[in-house]
């Protein structure tokens, strides 16, 4: 592996973040707040009915309202649509039925476009929506997915001859990572089966999609609220034929995503597609209704779970069944978020054998996508849940079981029944910090006499020692799980005149704090002062390459492209260096941005001195270009496990079932940490999340097939008066798969902390019966 | 259309709007004051709050008519002229109250209000008293830490 960073001076200080200034000003630049001369308004009809044909759209009177320059049925873009784009089929069988962003001759969502006007305002354009008939023909909603994948079932997709999309298997045995999963089966002293239901979520960003496409000649410039420009770039001359070399896709502020921006949009397509027709810039900007019903959703899986275990407690297989609900199509990864939980469904524990089978299903519903985690929210859910089911059919205690089953600290790296290494941590560490943080056998012993006393308001202790994959992706592990593009990341440097320092990165952030984290990198490596560097990303004009921002892969892929160019630059400078120094290049030491002979201090030149050198080029080295300019790909060979211990203490009041969470307590191992208050701030938002998961949040739908929490009023995003306040800490377990020895936090917290919450809750009502 | 005569950020203007029209469609089509924001459509989320005559309304939910002859102020007026952050800007970002930052004006917006009424509101009174303002990012625990920290600081120089 690479060689590790040296002493840092800027990593590991709690900077504040350069993106404040102009975000606490409102000097902001959101997608909606954009202008165009000229540019017009496209509002979109949508679908009342969750299943129905259409008989006949009728946009006539529509265009003859005020201020109407189009309006639009499918039957207008049919041919020149193409498809929202897949780009994880993980089988070779897998059914895509297509997914056309406006609805052509059948409706298989409530919410999906079926009709769109384009007026001179944003007003004018809603109001002639109501100018639009539409004949629906209702067919069978699809709603319950055990249901949809039994023979006979109503099809979603009537072309199809089932509602199954895929099946996605794994099995140890077969795969040469463990023994095979029936003899474990079979072999069992005792067996745990348990049934789980991870429910449907709506990733509720703050700020609601929107785009502006201004076409230019042949080609387009897309300003987008989004979390992956340049996938959205590539899709665009993919999926709409536009040439690659003519589009632009510029990713402003971006209001948060958290999955829910990662994503090739309908609205998206519909608006380039309009703007194109009519030769005129326009602007979409979703209300909060549109986003609930028509960005993709997450979660939404049956999880039929089995623990088999030795009766001293030892696990001796895992065997796990999914329905996942891809709701009416397939978006850009949908597929691929339940097989990403696929590795990690065996958490922290040696397990000898393990099976995976996973049914993608279509319902009449809203798709399901990538949600913070994706994928191993739901694995840790299921595996930390029946580890405490197991501990109470064995009368053990739940910390005890998991102990007898972790892998040790000594047994680092240790690849794992999935086939995976995990690279490091230390799961004792983390967890006896995160029992000495929350006191709790001083809680284990109130918890008794609250049980002993008949107390209406029962105390309950939640534990989650998890573990996730972070840093998306080594691409030969992509490829071999069918994805279609790498897991690499690109960074640029550019040493400017002045000494001064730009750094273009491809990831794409939309809140992560990248700009001061990846200045204070750069500011290490090249001993230039935190002020002097600019993070420029999020246009690929100025950032042309880039896989962009989510699953917890920027800093340990993106960072470490930063790291290896910055590595060049010294490379080039130590060279220029030598030649003013007149050394040898081996005599030459860097340290503290300067270069100096070895054995004669004071000499030295600065970085900065160099650049201006290079940039006067009066007098290089021979035959060396005029540019210390240098870029780098990073493509990681393996992932990174962060881990943690999550503690939650809740009371339960057992008259009236109100939840009320104590006390929480997060020790995360992240390792090698860049920024500590960016990285709490991470962990607090990612358990926010968790914590509305496990109490409040879940997109329901009626039995027509209507979304009913379509709002902010009925979807219940947590207030600060719904959370507590949470104690975080960290242990630090380096990574060995990066250079900077750092994990990934972007998730950890929406990943352990909504089971931490349910085994409190399960734990205070247990000698209930429940 | 109406006329409506209103100061906003310390400027007045004149203006003939719909009578439908919305403040917040208002200052953000008709004043280009884009610093306010619009997160949902049931007034939920407080993304769009303001101040009217010193008082934080969410300005989806008032009609740009209804600040006639009224003072509102938005986070572009919040910092001095000479561009010092006002104490509570300067404490969303010294506590690292923001992440995405698309709730962060209705958030400041709101905890002005807040310790106008309650200069030292406890954490409890924090949460209570912004809960009409959803952030998605922060999980509340730096926000409540930046309301108390302004709090601190409006006291001691005042």
């Amino acid at each position: 592996m690479t060689a590790t960073v040296e002493r840092p001076a800027e990593i590991g200080q709690a900077r504040k973040r350069k993106e404040d200034a102009h975000l606490v000003t409102g000097r902001t630049t959101w997608t909606d707040n954009l202008t165009l001369p000229g540019m017009l308004h496209l509002a979109i009809l949508r679908s009342p009915m969750a299943h129905a044909r259409i008989a006949n759209v009728d946009v006539s009177s529509a265009r003859r309202r005020p201020g109407v320059i189009g309006a639009f049925s499918g039957q207008d873009f049919k041919d020149v649509q193409g498809t929202i784009p897949c780009a994880w089929p993980v089988t070779e069988d897998m059914v895509n039925p297509g997914h056309p962003s406006i609805a052509v001759d059948q409706v298989n969502h409530a919410g999906e476009a079926v009709a769109l006007v384009v007026a001179r305002t944003k007003a004018e354009a809603e109001d002639a929506l109501e100018a639009i008939d539409i004949d629906y023909e209702p067919l069978p909603v699809v709603l319950d997915m055990a249901a949809a994948v039994r023979d006979g079932a109503e099809l979603v997709h009537s072309h199809l001859t089932s509602n199954k999309s895929f099946t996605w298997a794994f099995e140890s045995g077969a795969a040469g990572t463990g023994g095979p999963i029936e003899d474990a089966l079979r072999d069992a002293e005792i067996t745990v089966h348990r049934q789980f239901r991870q429910q449907r979520l709506i990733p509720a960003f703050m700020e609601p999609r929107s785009t502006v496409v201004q076409p230019i000649g042949e080609g387009v410039t897309m300003w987008s609220s989004t979390q992956v420009p340049h996938i959205l770039r590539t899709m665009l001359a993919l999926s709409l034929g536009i040439p690659e070399q003519k589009v632009r896709v510029i990713a402003p502020d971006v209001g948060g995503g958290f999955g829910g921006k990662l994503q090739v949009t309908p609205e998206e397509f519909l608006t380039t597609l309009v703007a194109r027709r009519l030769g005129k810039p326009v602007k979409y900007t979703e209300s909060r209704s549109e986003s609930m019903m028509s960005a993709h959703h997450g979660r939404d899986q049956l999880q039929d779970i089995t623990l088999t275990l030795t009766r001293d407690g030892r696990f001796t297989g895992l065997d796990v069944h999914l329905l996942a609900d891809m709701g009416a199509y397939l978006r850009l990864v949908s597929p691929g978020v339940p097989i990403l939980g696929a590795f990690m469904f065996n958490g922290i524990y040696k397990i000898p054998a393990y099976r995976f089978v996973c049914d993608g299903v279509f319902t009449t519903k809203t798709p399901t996508d990538a949600y913070r985690g994706a994928g191993r929210p739901e694995a840790t859910f299921a595996i930390e849940r029946i580890v405490d089911e197991a501990a109470a059919e064995l009368g053990v205690d739940p910390m005890e079981l998991r102990r007898r089953n972790w892998i040790t600290h000594d047994e680092f790296p240790f690849t794992t029944v999935c086939g995976l290494t995990y690279d490091s941590g230390n799961y004792e560490a983390a967890t006896d910090r995160a029992l000495e943080l929350i006191g709790w056998d001083a809680l284990r012993a109130e918890q008794a006499s609250r049980r002993a006393a008949n107390d209406p308001v029962q105390l309950g202790l939640g534990i989650s020692t998890f573990t996730e994959m972070c840093g998306l992706a080594p691409s030969r592990i992509l490829g071999s799980l069918l994805y279609a593009a790498g897991g690499w990341e690109h960074a640029s440097i550019r040493m400017l005149a002045t000494g001064t320092v730009e750094v273009v990165t491809g990831s794409s952030a939309h809140g992560q704090g990248h700009e001061t984290a990846w200045s204070q990198i750069v500011a290490d490596q090249l001993g230039v002062p935190f002020e002097d560097v600019e993070v420029i990303h999020g246009d690929t004009q100025s950032s042309p390459k880039g896989m962009d921002t989510y699953g917890s892969r920027s800093l340990t892929v993106g960072g470490t492209a930063v790291v290896l160019a910055a590595g060049k630059v010294i490379d080039k400078a130590r060279r220029v260096a030598a030649h003013m120094l007149e050394a040898s290049e081996d005599d030459i030491e860097f340290a503290g941005g300067t270069f100096s002979v070895r054995g004669a201090p004071g000499t030295g030149k600065t970085i900065q001195e160099i650049a201006f050198n290079v940039f006067a080029a009066h007098d290089l080295p021979e035959g060396m270009e005029a540019s210390l300019d240098a870029d780098a790909t990073f493509d990681p060979e393996s992932f990174s496990f962060p881990h943690g211990t999550h503690l939650c203490a809740t009371e339960v009041d057992t008259e009236t079932g109100r939840v009320t969470i104590r006390s929480y307590v997060a020790v995360d191992d992240i390792g090698e940490v860049i920024n500590p208050l960016i990285v709490e701030g991470q962990v607090h938002g990612g358990l926010a999340q968790g914590i509305a998961q496990a109490l409040f949040e879940e997109a329901v739908y009626d039995d027509d097939g209507n979304l009913t929490t379509g709002t902010l009023v009925d979807y219940l995003v947590p207030s600060a008066a719904d959370l507590p306040s949470f104690v975080t800490d960290r242990t630090v377990s380096p990574s060995t798969t990066n250079p900077l020895g750092a994990k990934g936090v972007g998730e950890a917290g929406t990943i352990a902390s909504t089971p931490a919450v349910v085994n409190a809750i399960v734990d205070a009502l247990r000698p209930l019966g429940v | 259309m109406t006329q409506l005569g209103v100061t906003v950020d310390g400027v007045a203007y004149r203006d003939d709007v719909e009578p439908r029209m919305l403040l917040v469609h208002y200052l953000r089509e008709r004043l280009g004051k884009v610093g306010t924001v619009v997160g949902c459509d049931t007034s939920n989320c407080g993304a769009c709050t303001v101040l009217l005559d010193g008082r934080s309304v969410k300005s989806c939910s008032v009609l740009a008519v209804q600040a006639d002859d009224r003072d509102v102020t938005t986070i572009e007026g919040l910092a001095d002229a000479d561009g010092t952050l006002h104490p509570l800007q300067q404490a969303f970002h010294d506590q690292h109250a923001l992440q995405c930052g698309f709730c962060t004006p209705g958030m400041i917006m709101a905890a002005c209000d807040l310790l106008r009424d309650n200069p030292n509101p406890s954490e409890s009174e924090v949460r209570e008293g912004i809960e009409g303002n959803l952030c998605r990012c922060t999980g509340y625990q730096n926000i409540v830490r930046a309301v108390q920290a302004a709090a601190k600081t409006t006291a001691a120089t005042s």
